[in-house]
C-alpha cells in the first residue's frame, strides 16, 4: 500500500503585492515520513515554499492540505494549532540571542499554554524536563543555562532544533539550515535532522543549495526555477546531471 | 603593469561644494535669526559687571542652611523617580503601538504617532503651570508633569529601540504558534530591556534637573526653596541649593553612566 501523502499542493500559485512570481501552478505531494530535499538557485523559490506550509506566507491561488485538511482556512487559535505541528528551522537559527538556552528551548511549548502562563514562566515540571531531553537529543544537555550568544553557529541551531522538537511536530521545515555553518558542523545539524527522520518519522523538508548535501541526505529531491517545479525525482533516479541541470541552465540564460 | 582605472570624482566632490554651500546657508541663517529676533549680543557684555557681582555674592555660601534644604532634595529626587516611572510605564504600550515592525496597521500607528506627537510639544513648564492649578501647591503636580514629559520623551525612544531589533527571533515564535503578546514578551522584550533601562535612567536624570525648575513653579521640592531665596535677595543660600543640586545631579549621573555601562 501506497504511504498517504501527509502535505498536498494543488495548482498552488503565490504572487507577491510587488508583482514578483513567487510560485507558479505548483502541483506535488509529500508522503509521511519523507525527507525532501528542495534544490534551486537563490531566488527560485524555495523559501517562498516553505513558508507557505506554516502560512508564514499566504498563496495567492490554489490549495494546500496537511492530513487532508485545507490550510487556508485556518485563523487564530487554529492557525497557531496547525504552526504548533510545523517545526521551523532558519539559516540565521533565530534565536533569542540574549536568553538561556533552556528558555529558548521552552519558547517552542509556548503553543500548549495560554498566553499568561508563558508570560509567568509557568512551564511544567514535565516540560522543563522534556526541555533537558529535547537538548540531550541535541548532545547540547551541558549548555541549559548558557546564554544562546555564547554558543557557536553549529550549537545554536542544534538549540534551535531541540526548540521544534518541543512543538512535537509532524513537520520540519529547514530554510538552507546550514548556509552559514562550516563543512563539519553542517555534518552535524544534517545528521540531527535525519535521526528525527528516521527515528520520530517526522517528514523532513530542507531547502539546500549544496548538491552533494542533497545526495547524500535525501529520499527525494525536487527542483524549482523562477517558482516552477521543474524536477522531482526519488533519490535512486537522481543523476549528477540532472542536478547540475537545474542549476548551469539558469545560470546560462542570467 | 597596468593601474586599475579609478573613477575620477566629479568637480562638485573635488571642491566639496555641498559642505561648503551648507556651512553657507548655516551662517546666514544665524545671523538672519539674531536679528529679526532682536537679540543685542552686545548688551550681553556690556552687562556683565553685573552677573559678576552677583557671583561675588553667592561665593560666601551659608552652610548651615544645608539642613534646612536636605528634606526638599529628597523629594525633588522622588518627584523625578515616580514621575519617570510612571511616565515610562505608560510609554511602554504606546511605544509598541508606534513601532512600524510590530504594528502593520498604518491607521492605528499614525493615529498613535500623532498622539505622542502632540504630547512632546507640550512644555513641561506649561504642564506644571496647568497643574498648579489642578492640583495646587505641592509635590502631586510636579509628579504628574514630570510624568507627562517623561511619557512623551521616552514613547518616542522606546519605538526607535522597538524598531531596530532583530526580527528572526519573531519570526521563530511565530513559526512555533505563539499568540501576538506571548511573541512580544520572549522575543522582543529580551532585545529592548537593557537600552529601555538606559534611556530611563538618561530621562531621571533630566528630570531632576527639570524639576528643580519646576518646583519654582510651586510644583514641590527643591525649587520651592530656590524661589524663596531668591525672592529674599538671600544669595548665599541659593549658593547653597545650586550646590546641593549639583551634587545630586552628579550622584545620579555617575550612578545611570555606571548601571549603563554594566548592562550595554
Ligand atoms: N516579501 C517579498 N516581496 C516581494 N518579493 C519577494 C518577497 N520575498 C521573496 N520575494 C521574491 O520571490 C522570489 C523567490 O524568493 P525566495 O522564495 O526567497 O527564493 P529562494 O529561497 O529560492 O532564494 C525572488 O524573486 C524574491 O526576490
Ligand atoms: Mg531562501
Amino acid at each position: 500500500m501506497k504511504p498517504a501523502p501527509i502535505i498536498s499542493f494543488k495548482e498552488v500559485n503565490k504572487i507577491y503585492s510587488n508583482g514578483t512570481v513567487g510560485l507558479k501552478d505548483i502541483n506535488f505531494d509529500i508522503l509521511r515520513g519523507q525527507f525532501l530535499v528542495v534544490v534551486g538557485l537563490s531566488g527560485a523559490g524555495k523559501s517562498t515554499l516553505l513558508r507557505t506550509i506554516n502560512r508564514m506566507h499566504e498563496i495567492t491561488s490554489g490549495e494546500i492540505t496537511i492530513e487532508d485538511e485545507t490550510i487556508s482556512d485556518y485563523k487564530g487559535q487554529s492557525l497557531r494549532l496547525l504552526r504548533r505541528k510545523i517545526g521551523m528551522i532558519f539559516q540565521g537559527f533565530n534565536l533569542i540571542n540574549r536568553s538561556s538556552v533552556e528558555r529558548n528551548v521552552l519558547s517552542g511549548r509556548v503553543s500548549y499554554y495560554p498566553t499568561w502562563k508563558t508570560i509567568c514562566g509557568l512551564f511544567t515540571k514535565a516540560d522543563r524536563e522534556m526541555a533537558v531531553r529535547a537538548l540531550q537529543r541535541v548532545q547540547l544537555a551541558d549548555k541549559i543555562y548558557t546564554r544562546a550568544d555564547e554558543l557557536s553557529g553549529g550549537q545554536q541551531q542544534r538549540v534551535a532544533i531541540a526548540r521544534t522538537l518541543m512543538q512535537e511536530p509532524k513537520v520540519i521545515l529547514a530554510d538552507e539550515p546550514v548556509a552559514s555553518l562550516d563543512p563539519l558542523t553542517t555534518k552535524t545539524v544534517m545528521d540531527t535532522l535525519q535521526r528525527l527522520n528516521r527515528e520520530d518519522n517526522i517528514t523532513v523538508i530542507v531547502n539546500l543549495h549544496s548538491v552533494p548535501l542533497a545526495r547524500q541526505y535525501a529520499d527525494r529531491i525536487i527542483g524549482l526555477r523562477a517558482g516552477e517545479l521543474v524536477y522531482d525525482r526519488p533519490i535512486a533516479e537522481v543523476t549528477e546531471a540532472d542536478l547540475n541541470e537545474i542549476y548551469v541552465a539558469e545560470a546560462e540564460k542570467a | 603593469m597596468m593601474l586599475p582605472e579609478i573613477p575620477r570624482r566629479s568637480w562638485s566632490q573635488r571642491w566639496h561644494v555641498k559642505g561648503l554651500v551648507g556651512t553657507g546657508i548655516l551662517l546666514v541663517l544665524l545671523v538672519a535669526s539674531s536679528r529679526m529676533t532682536g537679540v543685542d549680543v552686545g548688551m550681553f557684555f556690556s552687562n556683565f559687571g553685573q552677573f559678576l557681582n552677583l557671583l561675588v555674592r553667592m561665593s560666601s555660601p551659608t552652610w548651615s542652611y544645608t539642613a534646612v534644604i536636605i528634606r526638599p532634595l529628597l523629594e525633588t529626587i522622588q518627584m523625578a523617580i515616580l514621575g519617570t516611572t510612571i511616565g515610562a510605564a505608560f510609554a511602554i504600550p504606546f511605544a509598541v503601538l508606534s513601532a512600524s515592525n510590530l504594528i502593520h496597521n498604518r491607521f492605528l500607528r499614525g493615529v498613535t504617532r500623532l498622539f505622542l506627537d502632540l504630547v512632546r510639544t507640550l512644555p513641561d513648564l506649561l504642564l506644571a503651570a496647568i497643574f498648579v492649578a489642578v492640583f495646587g501647591i505641592g509635590s502631586t503636580a510636579g509628579v504628574v508633569t514630570l510624568a507627562i514629559f517623561s511619557f512623551g520623551m521616552v514613547s518616542k525612544l522606546f519605538y526607535e529601540v522597538i524598531e531596530a531589533i532583530d526580527m528572526g527571533p519573531l519570526e521563530a515564535l511565530e513559526s512555533v504558534g505563539a499568540s501576538k503578546i506571548t511573541i512580544i514578551w520572549f522575543a522582543v522584550l529580551p532585545q529592548i530591556l537593557n537600552q529601555f533601562v538606559s534611556y530611563f535612567l538618561y530621562t531621571l536624570e533630566i528630570n531632576v534637573r527639570a524639576s528643580t525648575v519646576l518646583g519654582y513653579l510651586g510644583a514641590g521640592g527643591i525649587g520651592v526653596f530656590l524661589q524663596r531665596s531668591l525672592n529674599e535677595f538671600n544669595y548665599s543660600q541659593t549658593a547653597v541649593i545650586i550646590l546641593a543640586t549639583l551634587a545630586v545631579v552628579l550622584v545620579i549621573d555617575g550612578v545611570s553612566n555606571h548601571l549603563r555601562r554594566v548592562l550595554l
